[in-house]
């Protein structure tokens, strides 16, 4: 936040200790790690090629199939950050992916720019209307979130079931497959589309007091509310941008495989998106959140299961891969851990350094 | 009597701790010893460092400097757990037990009497009761905690403190929430206590009682430690001059009050009139008038009910009967927002629960309401912000003055006057304040009762509750009596009303 701060005291110590202690640092330090062995594997991994005008190479793969993750991210953080958590995301992907397909497949003119809008009007307004249910159920009716999210999160898969009803349609629609695989300016749709909600996002906590209100109400609601804060709609809202996110992250990954699949589009996007939330430093406990933090937790997350098909690691055991990957972050993470490893630099480290403040 | 030269070999020797926090320089080179067999007073402003000591003792904080010596030997506490087993028991300021679980259970917690490895529950309740006993405390161990007094709850957290057989017991602010008979209750056990040779360090800003209780003192002050004193030698006006490092003229401000010969203006319609507002099962049903420039007094015993009135008028609760006017219109104080809109601000008497926005920095704290109530849409701009921020910090002289710091780094005094800082930014035409000297330092509670006469002055309508009867009686140009959740007198104060007097209402019911 660029606030006008005064001359820290402790803005004297070294830049590059501060770097350390920056929240972000050891995630990022995993980001490069994972990046660099991919290099040593296989030393073109970085090189991006431009292709028929469009960028091409293992990064943009990354960025690219980062795009749907860091939609449901998005709304995640925001949602963690009340002290909330929304499991129904899975779901929502699902619902808005077979949602918009079936609508194109029965079309008259599949192929048609007014259809493919239509459809993606339709799915995005269907996914609001649920983030708008979850956010309903939590900030009215008073249920807790973990709960009242699981309920569509069991309930989505079905009402998608009876969407596609049963069927897994392929659908071919050139306009709607652009979503998914198409470039613009070189870059890949999907990758801007997100960029653009990422930049979104940022503007509306960062710019404006949503930000500060959602830290507030995720720190201490009661206080919160008695100073004025209407704490049930600022839940309401992170609710539903979750919902919208998700049914854009369903959008991208339907024009993906243009197939809807009732059942496996978006399984387990909500551990995921929770991971990343969680790696990019924003505590499950609620408050303070990092946006940066959550990009990065994403990024990680993306790049790992790249690295997976990359290096060859059977996928049975991918899993496990990238849990013992998510360990190591989450304890470097860990303020009693870093706790250790400060008091450890400090026996270390000179005694004489007393600066009278 | 004591007398500084046959002293005994300390339980407990600090020496030379220091200890930071970003921003903040904590404690900077303080010492203290703890003797067997007595009562040692740590006395200081909020912010002085009185409890970071205590739990840089107990082990909750690590130090950066300095050394900790228990019965002679080195100890570096990287836990409470591990000052626990030297023989540190700690009952701290907000009771922490378990509200859920038995006496018995709480009592006996990591410490029950096993059979076949299993807990032995008939032996664990006979052990607690046997403790309680040695308390002059006859409760049902196998009743729940919850549903005894903080006065009984504070007990069982020193009977549970003694079940380790602690040399040293550490009693930080316990008797805050107590009243008379429950602190002479207390006071008997730690005097007890002390007999049997236990050092015992007490912590409180009540002067009376710290020289009821102690036959000695450390005073500490920013941080560093002034000296140490015996009790019996030390004169109270030297106490608090030492205490807050600047003599008289601030002793004099204790002495504040409102200017009651000022006549309040009673011929318009009051700021807020309250008529028959009551809530089932939290306060019978009440008329009160508050005009501008007027401080009304709620007086009462913890629980009559004076809180309650606070929260109904602030729309903190929802009342179920009676109405409200503003300026002479009705008025709907539904929600907290909707009184604020009104120019209606309310300070909650439990800081920590509803005040306090700990992860927030003071900048965010303060302007907290005023956001709020403009909606997160139109965020106030950077550099006016700064402007109220500074000039609160100045106006109200918090400390430390870094905007930056975070919330929950600052003392309970400071903590304080960040909210009242947070309620004056939203301009409001009427503050309720609700306890706010509850628990914080001489200066700080002389600057809070200034500045209450002083927004009084200016025209703004004042509600205060305190449990202290004397500010309720130098502040109030009105004092309206509760009694069991109900409003049973009011009294136009002036300089015949005495204290006295107020305590025969409350013990009356206003009835003769």
């Amino acid at each position: 936040m660029p606030t006008t701060t005064p001359a820290r005291p402790r803005a004297a110590e070294g830049g590059l200790r501060r770097i350390a202690h920056h929240t972000l640092f050891w995630p990022v330090v995993a980001l490069i790690a994972l990046l660099a062995a991919n290099t040593v594997y296989r030393p073109s991994f970085l090189s991006v090629t431009v292709l028929n005008g469009h960028l091409f190479g293992a990064p943009i793969d990354i960025l690219r199939n980062s795009a749907p993750l860091m939609l449901v991210a998005l709304g995640m953080t925001l949602v963690i950050a009340t002290r909330g958590i929304d499991l129904s995301v899975g779901a929502v992907v699902a619902i808005s992916g077979a949602l918009s397909l079936s609508f194109i497949a029965t079309s008259p003119n599949p192929g048609s720019l007014s259809t493919v809008l239509l459809a993606i009007a339709i799915a995005l307004g269907v996914s609001l209307v649920l983030g708008v249910w979850n956010g309903f159920l939590v900030s009215v009716v008073g249920i807790q979130p973990i709960i009242a999210t699981l309920i569509l999160m069991t309930a989505g898969r079905g009402i998608a079931m009876l969407i596609t009803e049963g069927q897994i349609t392929t659908v071919t629609s050139p306009p709607f497959k652009t979503l998914g695989a198409g470039f613009w300016l070189g870059l890949p749709v999907a990758t801007l589309v997100a960029g653009g909600v990422f930049l979104l996002v940022a503007f509306l906590t960062r710019r404006t007091a949503l930000g500060m209100l959602v830290e507030s109400v995720g720190i201490n609601p009661s206080a919160s509310r008695l100073a004025g804060v209407k704490a049930r709609t600022i839940v309401w809202t992170v609710f539903a941008l979750s919902g919208l996110f998700s049914g854009l992250a369903g959008l991208i990954l339907a024009s993906n495989v243009m197939a809807a699949d009732a059942n496996n589009a978006g399984l387990f996007i909500e551990l995921d998106a929770i991971l990343a939330v969680v790696i990019g430093g924003t505590s499950l406990q609620g408050g303070k959140f990092s946006l940066s933090g959550t990009f990065v937790g994403v990024l990680i997350i993306t790049t790992l299961t790249l690295t997976v098909t990359i290096v060859g690691i059977s996928p049975l055991v991918t899993p496990l891969f990238k849990a013992l990957v998510v360990i190591a972050v989450t304890l470097l993470q860990s303020p009693r851990i870093r706790e250790s490893f400060a008091a450890r630099a400090r026996q270390r480290a000179a005694r004489p350094e007393e600066v009278s403040a | 009597m004591t007398s500084s030269e046959t002293v005994e070999r300390p339980v407990v020797e600090m020496t030379g701790i220091s200890i930071e926090f970003p921003g903040v320089k904590a404690l900077d080179q303080v010492d203290l010893r703890l003797l067997p067999g007595e009562v040692h007073a740590l006395m200081g402003e909020n912010g002085a460092g009185k409890s970071t000591l205590i739990k840089a003792l107990t082990g909750v904080y690590d130090i950066d400097a300095g050394q900790i010596r228990v019965d002679g030997a080195h100890h570096r506490f990287s836990g409470p757990g591990e000052a626990q087993s030297a023989g540190i028991a700690t009952v701290y300021q907000e009771v922490n037990l378990c509200e859920n679980l038995t006496v018995a259970e709480n009592i006996m917690l990591g410490n029950e009497p096993r059979r076949f490895g299993a807990i032995d529950w008939r032996a664990t309740r006979r052990e607690a009761a046997r403790h309680l006993a040695t308390m002059g405390l006859d409760i049902d161990p196998s009743s729940s905690l919850g549903a005894h007094s903080i006065a009984v709850q504070q007990l069982v957290a020193i009977s549970r403190a003694m079940v380790v057989e602690a040399k040293v017991l550490i009693l930080d602010e316990p008797t805050s929430s107590l009243d008379a008979d429950e602190v002479a209750q207390l006071f008997a056990v730690v005097r007890r206590l002390r007999d049997e040779g236990v050092a015992i360090l007490f912590v409180s800003h009540f002067i009376e009682q710290v020289y009821e209780i102690s036959d000695r003192m450390t005073v500490l002050r920013n941080g560093r430690r002034i000296g140490e004193y015996l009790t019996a030698e030390t004169d109270r006006v030297e106490l608090v001059s030492t205490m807050i490092g600047r003599s008289m003229e601030v002793l004099e401000d204790l002495h504040v009050t409102t200017d009651r010969a000022v006549q309040i203006e009673r011929g318009n319609a009051p700021f807020l009139q309250a008529v028959g507002l009551g809530r089932k099962g939290s306060v019978q049903p009440f008329d009160l008038d508050v005009y501008a420039g007027e401080v009304v007094g709620l007086a009462g015993l913890l629980g009559s009910g004076r809180t309650e009135v606070a929260r109904l008028l602030a729309g903190a609760d929802r009342s179920d009967e009676g109405s409200t006017q503003i300026k002479g219109l009705p008025a709907r104080l539904g929600t907290p927002r909707a009184a604020i809109a009104r120019g209606i601000a309310f300070s909650s008497e439990d800081r920590k629960a509803e005040g306090v926005v700990g992860d927030l920095t003071v900048r965010e704290n303060i302007v907290l309401g005023l956001q709020a109530g403009r909606g997160w849409m139109r965020r106030l701009p950077s550099r006016q912000v700064d402007e109220i921020v500074t000039k609160y910090i100045r106006a109200l002289n918090i400390r430390p003055a870094n905007p930056q710091a975070l919330l929950r780094n600052l003392s309970g005094g400071n903590q304080q006057k960040v909210l009242l800082a947070r309620w004056l930014a939203t301009a409001p035409q009427l503050l309720i304040l609700d306890e706010p000297t509850r628990g914080i330092d001489v200066g700080a509670k002389a600057e809070i009762q200034k500045l209450v006469a002083e927004l009084a002055g200016q025209g703004m309508g004042v509600v205060f509750i305190s449990a202290e009867l004397e500010e309720v009686l130098r502040l109030s140009h009105r004092i309206a009596v509760m009694r069991d959740r109900e409003k049973v007198a009011e009294v136009v104060n002036t300089e015949d009303v005495g204290v006295d007097d107020v305590v025969d209402l409350i013990a009356s019911g206003g009835k003769h």
